[in-house]
């Protein structure tokens, strides 16, 4: 079932330049339960794109144009109102820095009871005793105890585990998760993803994985979208991203993650590469591909005509006039 | 679902867990302890002055003039022949009164203004040039001001006082309302959609309840030393009631050949204020919950 379909969503900035164009018209859709993972580098677009889908974005200073359809219904053009009762019950998000997105100054029971309160006309003992059912779900020891406590008394895959109680407690359609991990330690985000598996698979909520770490993609997604300074690259399902990149950008990102026993085998001593070069600003974007400046295999099409998303497989899409040397090499 | 380990495990977090009793909370703020008890004292006296051996302080007896302190007058008589001690403890509800009142009321004042402030654009740039204007004004002189279009009664003062003061507890409260509504939990908090009233409610009064407290005792201590030398000019508290600015200002003629008409409400004045500003300033160590569970 489609849960969500992004037509064609341009977000731009007003400033007192003008127009700055930050994300220029990406379409994807989310099925029902599905795992969609969006990858890109600070200043793809990644993170505004999934603000946008909850409208969190500043309005006066935003401008967003497009069809965003959830269950069928335009969230662009839908009231405040409607928004507010969207938010955190049919579509919720968890932010990526566990500590400042957690109200210092309450305690935990409080803000996840809070969340089922703001959705659901419930008594507060009985909003407490579903705070109090999330955090046992969640995998927090003693629990009862951790409802009075405030977050400084949690360490960061705690509270990161508290954002995610909040977030599933009115057990939403569509979770957003915008960098979940990125703050914690390794062996907490190995938690963390998996706590996330097993909430899914128990609560049957879609994810929108908002990512630049292509393992967490390995673990939890199963299609990928890959972005670039606010296009949409490549789209294709987790195991043809990893066994057939199609984008020269997508080749990169996964050339830079060290692989186990890349010291032993055939591929021992080979340094990591790096894609050079930075992301362009939003100012700088001319004509032609955005990745060209960047890219190996640009010849001067890529510098005057802006690559178009095309089928190349069966669910797996490429805006790249060389992706099929980029496959072959 | 295991609720009886679960039930196990939050027991033994509970007993673990140290509540502080207030005898180690004062010993490891001792302005407060301090602070608190020069208050407590003040205010003892002020409420059961009654009781305390005093005689109606307005109470002229001529032939008992200038007095000097003795077992029949504790701080001897004025010029009138009153009792300076009466006049001394009934002068501190006074100041008291002064003090509280101006504290309660800039608070609510402040905390309106400011939160009205930091969500409004042109009216955040409207009241805060007031604001300005007012603060640019040194308090005293705004407060002679104030009273000089008004009738002297104890009333007036503590709404000029309470005028005086607004200003600074309104920045003070936009400053922290505006810092905290950029913080991540505020987006969060629309995210799992909450409306900005009740964000501001839920999330950001309670955060501003601990710098508001120590700003609240700031203001009161502000308030007495105003309220004090309003009377000593003879701009606010009406002379007929005895408050510690009256004493002085009755006793500043003959301060050379009887100092103790000055000097003991003065003892009195500075005394309060310092318990006031002790009790702020430990206040303001005490109440930021990061530093207290580290101590």
């Amino acid at each position: 079932m489609l849960l969500l379909d992004v037509r064609d969503l341009r977000i731009s900035f007003a400033t007192s330049r003008g127009l700055l164009p930050a994300v220029h018209g990406i379409s994807f859709q989310v099925m029902a339960g599905e795992t969609v993972a969006i990858v890109g580098e600070s200043g793809s677009g990644k993170s505004i794109t999934a603000l946008s889908l909850l409208r969190l974005l500043k309005e006066p200073d935003t401008r967003i144009v497009g069809e965003i359809l959830f269950k069928g219904n335009d969230l662009l053009q839908a009231s405040q109102t409607r928004m507010r009762a969207v938010r955190g019950d049919e579509i919720s998000m968890i932010f990526q820095e566990p500590m400042s997105s957690l109200n210092p100054v309450l305690t935990v029971g409080d803000q996840i009871a809070e969340s089922v309160s703001l959705h659901k006309t419930v008594s507060r003992a009985e909003a407490r005793a579903q705070a109090l059912r999330m955090l046992v779900q969640v995998g927090i020891p003693a629990p009862e105890q951790r409802m009075k406590e405030y977050p400084h008394q949690l360490s960061g895959g705690m509270r990161q585990r508290v954002m995610t109680a909040m977030a599933l407690v009115c057990e939403p359609a569509l979770l957003i998760a915008d960098e979940p991990t990125t703050a914690l330690d390794v062996t907490v985000q190995a938690q963390i993803l998996d706590l996330m598996r097993e909430l899914k698979a128990r609560l049957g909520s879609a994810i929108i994985l908002i990512t630049h770490d292509m393992g967490v993609v390995a673990e939890l997604a199963q299609r990928v979208m890959i972005m670039y300074a606010g296009r949409k690259v490549e789209e294709a399902s987790v195991a043809d991203i990893f066994a057939r990149p199609s984008h020269p950008y997508t080749i990169g990102l996964l050339g830079a993650i060290p692989r186990l026993g890349s010291s032993s085998g055939p591929d021992a001593g080979k340094p990591l590469t790096e894609i050079p070069g930075v992301v362009p600003s939003l100012r700088e974007a001319g004509k032609g591909c955005a990745f060209a400046p960047r890219c190996t295999f640009a010849s001067s099409i890529c510098f005057e005509v802006t690559p178009l998303l095309k089928v190349i497989d069966a669910d797996h899409t490429v805006a790249c006039h060389h992706s099929r040397e980029a496959l072959a090499a | 679902m295991a609720i009886g380990a679960i039930d196990a495990l939050g027991a033994a977090g509970k007993a673990k867990k140290r509540i502080p009793s207030s005898l180690r909370l004062l010993r490891r703020h001792p302005k407060i302890a301090v602070g608190a008890a020069i208050l407590v004292m003040m205010t003892m006296l002020a409420i059961f002055a009654p009781l305390l051996g005093t005689i109606d302080p307005r109470e002229i007896a001529l032939g008992k003039r200038l007095r000097p302190p003795s077992a029949e007058f504790w701080f001897g008589t004025d010029a009138l022949g009153r009792d300076l001690y009466s006049r001394v403890l009934y002068g501190g509800r006074i100041s008291v009164l002064v003090g509280v009142a101006c504290a309660l009321l800039s608070s609510v004042g402040g905390v309106v203004i400011g939160m009205v402030a930091a969500s409004g654009k042109w009216l955040d740039a409207l009241m805060m040039r007031i604001t300005d204007g007012l603060m640019s004004i040194p308090s005293m002189l705004l407060a002679i001001a104030l009273m000089a279009v008004t009738r002297g009664s104890l009333g007036t003062v503590i709404v000029a006082i309470t005028i005086v003061e607004v200003p600074r507890v309104a920045r003070m409260i936009r400053g922290v309302v505006l810092s905290l509504r950029e913080q991540p939990f505020v987006e969060a908090a629309v995210a799992a959609g909450s409306t900005m009233p009740m964000i501001i409610w839920r999330h950001l009064l309670p955060a501003v309840v601990s710098p508001l407290t120590v700003q609240a005792t700031f203001v009161g201590s502000a308030a007495i030393v105003i309220e004090a030398g309003l009377s000593f000019i003879g701009a606010g508290t009406p002379p007929t009631i005895p408050s510690w600015g009256n004493i002085m200002s009755d006793g500043k003629t003959l301060w050379q050949i009887k100092p103790y008409l000055v000097f003991i409400p003065a003892v009195f004045l500075t005394a309060t204020v310092l318990g006031v500003n002790l009790l702020g300033d430990g206040l303001r160590d005490a109440l930021d919950p990061r530093l207290s569970e580290r101590a």
